[in-house]
């Protein structure tokens, strides 16, 4: 099949790749740049282990091919925080046990990530429907939950602090 | 020399055994950087794709690979027929059957093998697939284990229908074994004179581990120096050198297995698998590196699954509700072929735990296994080998006693419970359980639950119901389990014929720092926070200086893996031993340095110190130091030391779980109000981790007894296939838990640990089925089976004419 280039800004950096046409964007962005944190773990947007960030939402990126992707601003797990200065997600994951083996984690911190910034104060419902698309089989959800509900206190508590 | 520090500070600073240390896995897979099995790419790596039957019971006339090669990007197609001359187109199985790796003339189960194609992308290799033919001629379908043992059709054509199998004589051609165990003669005898004896047949359905993670392996063999590497999802890396060295001929020290990160087991990734092999040839006939990772029906419809047992009890009592007697039979249906996970002595694994935490005098289990057109398994999901079956036929076969006698089913339980005092316990049906403390983990959980009020609101509720005041009613589900974990002495337990030890290896560095190595395989259960905080305890070093490595068979001492949480069992005390041996060299550094008798100093958290003088002492970093750069008459030079652990009995974990449920009879939909789950796993070594480990393994167990469940159509087409047919519970459908404890050590185990990954699955089962059974009791209901889907409560309802 004819290979086309796309052009996408991938957590910041603009990136240009071949891709067929027919090619899911989470194996592009895995196998071709080099962003293996997004997981597959359903290929039929079921797990959410491949979500992702695109133009402000989040997305399973096996639900789309990657030439869908042309122009986007896309944000994975790799685009969150550094080893040196982690997102407060990413912090509070692992303070709250909100991980046991790490296959969801990407896709479920990435989704959290857009959770808070659309509902910065959510309750534990909300918290619970809003990941409701993102399977973990190892957590149970219950220190998922409470490591993104205290990611959003400490968010908030920072927010007042500034102003 | 003044120590500023106070002993709790230095105990603080270690991160040893009973802390909430936090995770050291968590900075890699929090940003990202795991690396799981697809995330490997090596240069030139082909990707290998499979072309499964569609069909669950055909001969294969022909295989016409012609379209298929001539496909740009395609390498090789691989049928049986390339597999034959390797002797590699059937596989041994780790139950001592033999499976076909590549379809051999006929094919026996929906999705399984057929042929092998390798391209140098996924999707080449998925256009390729498609254009492999296949010529089929179907034969008749046997979905049911009662009609496969009349029928005449001969599923498995290789095996002589009158050699005996495995494990002993076959009774038809298509059943696998008969095992007994205990005195059938006797049960009878005292069933038949019983008070009362209750009997209930009960379907334990067939479902799947699916860990988010699929299986998948990597395999690339180096010819310039004739060295095979295979990274994959195995939950047992080194038995699988070993079997990946018996079939391709290649001597165990050429091949070197990987387990690198692995998103999650719970018992899918024990076996060997054909994609695997199919990698391994695939590579070495192209030379190249070649990636093999199914995709999530491929997973469902062909690896592994768990359960399928149709369990017949009969349980027998006195007037006053003293089990007297415990019969058990299972029809087992293994599938196409017997691909259990289970130690070689044990053909239905340890299901003769089936009489449970009570003291049963006498009790029978028979199993007969059966072989159908099914994805073959049978493997233990998040539990000791069919323990979750065992417990799940007991604590049903109480709640029907219960319901025989018009008694209360918590007090039928206290009544029977072993007493404290009878441990070590020698069960009716051949275990010795190792200690446990029934009744106070029971009281302690009905008071935390205040157990007699919920029975009053639960009857509130029924007399409501009735007047016409609510269409819901309340369930209380009680459950109380005895594990057994811990696989196992190698007097009688083995895998293949390789013994059930398992082993850890220790080098402390001159700084005194460590690495220490483990025949364990983490699949998220911690390994590397809980290993280092046994061995900081031990040894003397922090836990932050220790670093755990497994999954490597290169570097990794030989040992048997990670399932049936044999983990903390027999690998974490093979690391308090290894610990020990080292202390025990220090020991001698220390008095040599203090110029005192080895006998004159004494091991005191991070040091040794003489005795009666603890300002006199060396540290576990100067002792090290000194270790490597001293000359000391009489010692080798170096602090390393490894240990090879045969753990003299399993381990008995236990635990007690009441669940409080309510249930939309219009609807069948059930809402869980409240989950209290008290675990007894021994010593404690890392509490975060137990209660993350018991929160996800309720959360499988919900999931298998409200809907996840693998079904077949009577043509044998699997029809759960994809997520959208397999219930995985989401955020939403789960409760919050509340988790307690006891700690009752165990008394053979180094530090008193047992084991708990696997307790809140085979516990929380029956709990939530037993609650869904009991919002029924009061209306008739006697059993009904799981999993209790929305449908099949509503239908409960309706059966018990709560609809008119
Ligand atoms: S892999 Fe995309 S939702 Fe599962
Ligand atoms: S941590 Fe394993 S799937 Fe979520």
């Amino acid at each position: 099949m004819t290979k086309q280039i796309v052009t996408m800004t991938v957590n910041g950096e603009k990136k240009e790749v071949l891709a067929e046409p027919r090619e899911l964007l989470i194996y592009v962005l895995r196998e071709k740049m080099g962003m293996t944190g997004p997981h597959v773990g359903c290929e039929t947007s079921h797990c959410g282990a491949c979500t992702v960030e695109i133009d402000g939402k989040s997305v399973k990126s096996c639900t789309m091919f990657a030439a869908q992707a042309q122009g986007a601003e896309i944000k994975t797990i790799e685009g969150l925080g550094s080893p040196e200065n982690l997102h407060v997600l990413q912090e509070s994951f692992k303070e709250h046990h909100g991980l046991q083996c790490g296959y969801c984690t990407p896709g479920m911190i990435t989704r959290a990530h857009r959770l808070l910034i659309e509902n910065p104060n959510p309750t534990e419902e909300d918290v619970r429907f809003g990941i409701a698309g993102n399977i973990c089989r190892c957590t149970g959800y219950q220190n998922i939950v409470k490591s993104i509900l205290s990611a959003a206190a400490e968010l908030n508590a920072a927010k007042e602090a500034a102003q | 020399m003044k120590d500023e520090v106070t002993r709790e500070e230095r105990v603080t600073k270690l991160k040893g055994l009973g802390c909430s240390r936090k995770r050291v896995e968590d900075a890699r897979f929090t940003q990202g950087k795991g690396n799981y099995v697809d995330d490997i790419n090596l240069p030139g790596m082909l990707t290998g794709d499979f072309v499964r039957s569609p069909c669950a019971h055909a001969r294969v006339k022909s295989i016409n690979t012609d379209a298929a090669m001539a496909l740009e990007g395609v390498v090789a197609v691989l049928t049986a027929k390339d597999l034959e001359p390797l002797g590699l187109h059937w596989m041994p199985t780790l139950a001592g059957d033999k499976q076909m790796v590549l379809a051999d003339g006929k094919v026996l189960f929906q999705g399984q093998e057929v042929a092998f194609v390798v391209a140098t992308d996924r999707y080449i290799a998925s256009d390729a697939v498609e254009l492999v033919e296949v010529e089929y001629e179907e034969l008749p379908v046997i979905v049911d284990p009662f009609k496969s043992m009349q029928s005449d059709v001969v599923l498995r054509e290789d095996l002589d229908p009158k050699a005996p199998g495995a494990h002993g004589p076959r009774k038809h051609h298509n059943h696998i074994f008969t095992w007994e165990v205990g005195d059938e003669a006797g049960t009878n005898a005292v069933i038949d004179d019983a008070d009362i004896v209750a009997e209930e047949s009960m379907y334990y359905h067939r479902t799947h581990p699916c860990p988010l993670e699929p299986c998948g392996s990597v395999a690339s063999m180096d010819k310039v120096n004739g060295k095979l590497t295979l990274w994959g999802t195995f939950q047992a890396p080194h038995v699988v050198r070993t079997v990946a060295s018996l079939l391709s001929g290649i001597e165990e020290h050429n091949i070197r297995v990987v387990s690198p990160d692995i998103g999650g087991g719970f018992g899918n990734k024990v076996g060997v698998y054909p994609g695997y092999v199919c990698s391994i040839v695939a590579s070495i006939v192209t030379g190249v590196p070649v990636k093999w990772v199914e995709d999530r029906m491929e997973n469902l419809m062909s690896t592994a699954f768990a359960r399928d047992y149709w369990m017949k009890g009969k349980i027998s009592a006195t007037k006053e509700g003293k089990i007297t007697g415990l019969h058990c039979h299972v029809t087992a249906d293994h599938g196409a072929f017997d691909a259990c996970a289970d130690p070689t002595k044990f053909p239905a694994g340890f299901m003769n735990i089936c009489t449970g935490s009570y003291d049963i005098p006498i009790a029978y289990l028979g199993v007969d296994g059966v072989y159908t057109n099914k994805a073959p398994g049978g493997v233990s999901y998040r539990c000791s080998f069919r323990v979750t079956e065992a417990v799940y036929f007991i604590e049903r076969m109480i709640e029907v006693l219960a319901i025989e006698m018009n008694m209360d089913a918590a007090e039928l339980r206290r009544i029977n419970f072993i007493k404290k005092e009878q441990f070590p316990y020698h069960s009716a049906l051949g275990w010795e359980y190792d200690s446990g403390d029934y009744h106070t983990a029971w009281d302690k959980a009905l008071k935390a639950v205040d157990y007699d009020g919920l029975r009053k609101k639960q009857a509130e509720r029924v007399e409501a119901f009735k007047r016409g005041e609510t269409r819901s009613i309340m369930g209380i589900g009680l459950s109380f389990f005895t594990e057994i974990v811990g696989a196992g002495p190698v007097k009688n337990c083995d895998i293949l014929g390789m013994g059930m030890f398992d082993s850890c290896e220790i080098r402390i560095h001159p700084t005194g720092s460590a690495v220490a190595r483990l025949g364990t395989i983490s699949q998220g259960q911690g390994h590397a926070t809980t290993f280092a905080q046994i061995l900081a305890s031990e040894i003397g070093i922090s836990a932050d200086s220790i670093t755990i490595e497994e999954g490597d068979t290169d570097t990794a001492p030989y040992g048997l893996g990670t399932y049936g949480s044999r983990s903390t069992p027999v690998a974490g005390a093979a690391a308090a031993m290894v610990g020990r041996k080292i202390r025990a060299k220090a020991q001698m550094i220390a008095a040599y340095l203090l110029e005192v008798h080895d006998d004159d100093v004494e091991f005191d958290v991070d040091r040794f110190v003489v005795k009666g003088a603890p300002e006199r002492f060396k540290t576990m970093g100067e002792i090290a130091y000194a270790a490597y750069n001293q000359a000391i008459p009489g010692l080798e030079p170096g602090l390393e030391a490894v240990s090879y652990y045969d753990p003299p009995n399993m381990t008995y974990p236990f635990g007690a779980y009441v669940c409080v449920m309510d249930i939309d009879v219009d609807t069948g939909v059930p809402t869980i109000n409240r989950f209290y789950a008290l675990d007894d796993c021994g010593t404690r070594i890392n509490p975060m981790v137990i209660e993350g480990q018991i929160h996800g393994g309720l959360t499988e167990a919900l999931a298998v007894a409200l809907g996840q469940e693998i079904a077949y159509d009577d043509m044998g087409n699997c029809k759960t296939g994809t997520l959208m047919d397999f219930f995985l519970p989401t955020a939403w459908e789960v409760p919050n838990y509340e988790t307690d404890f006891t700690v009752t050590p165990s008394p053979h185990h180094p530090i008193g640990a047992k084991g708990v990954g696997e307790s809140p699955h085979v516990g929380g089962v029956p709990c939530f089925s037993n609650a869904v059974q009991d919002a029924f009791r009061p209306f008739g209901n006697r059993h009904t089976n799981m999993p209790h889907d929305h449908w099949r409560i509503w239908k409960a309802a309706n059966d018990l004419g709560m609809h008119d």
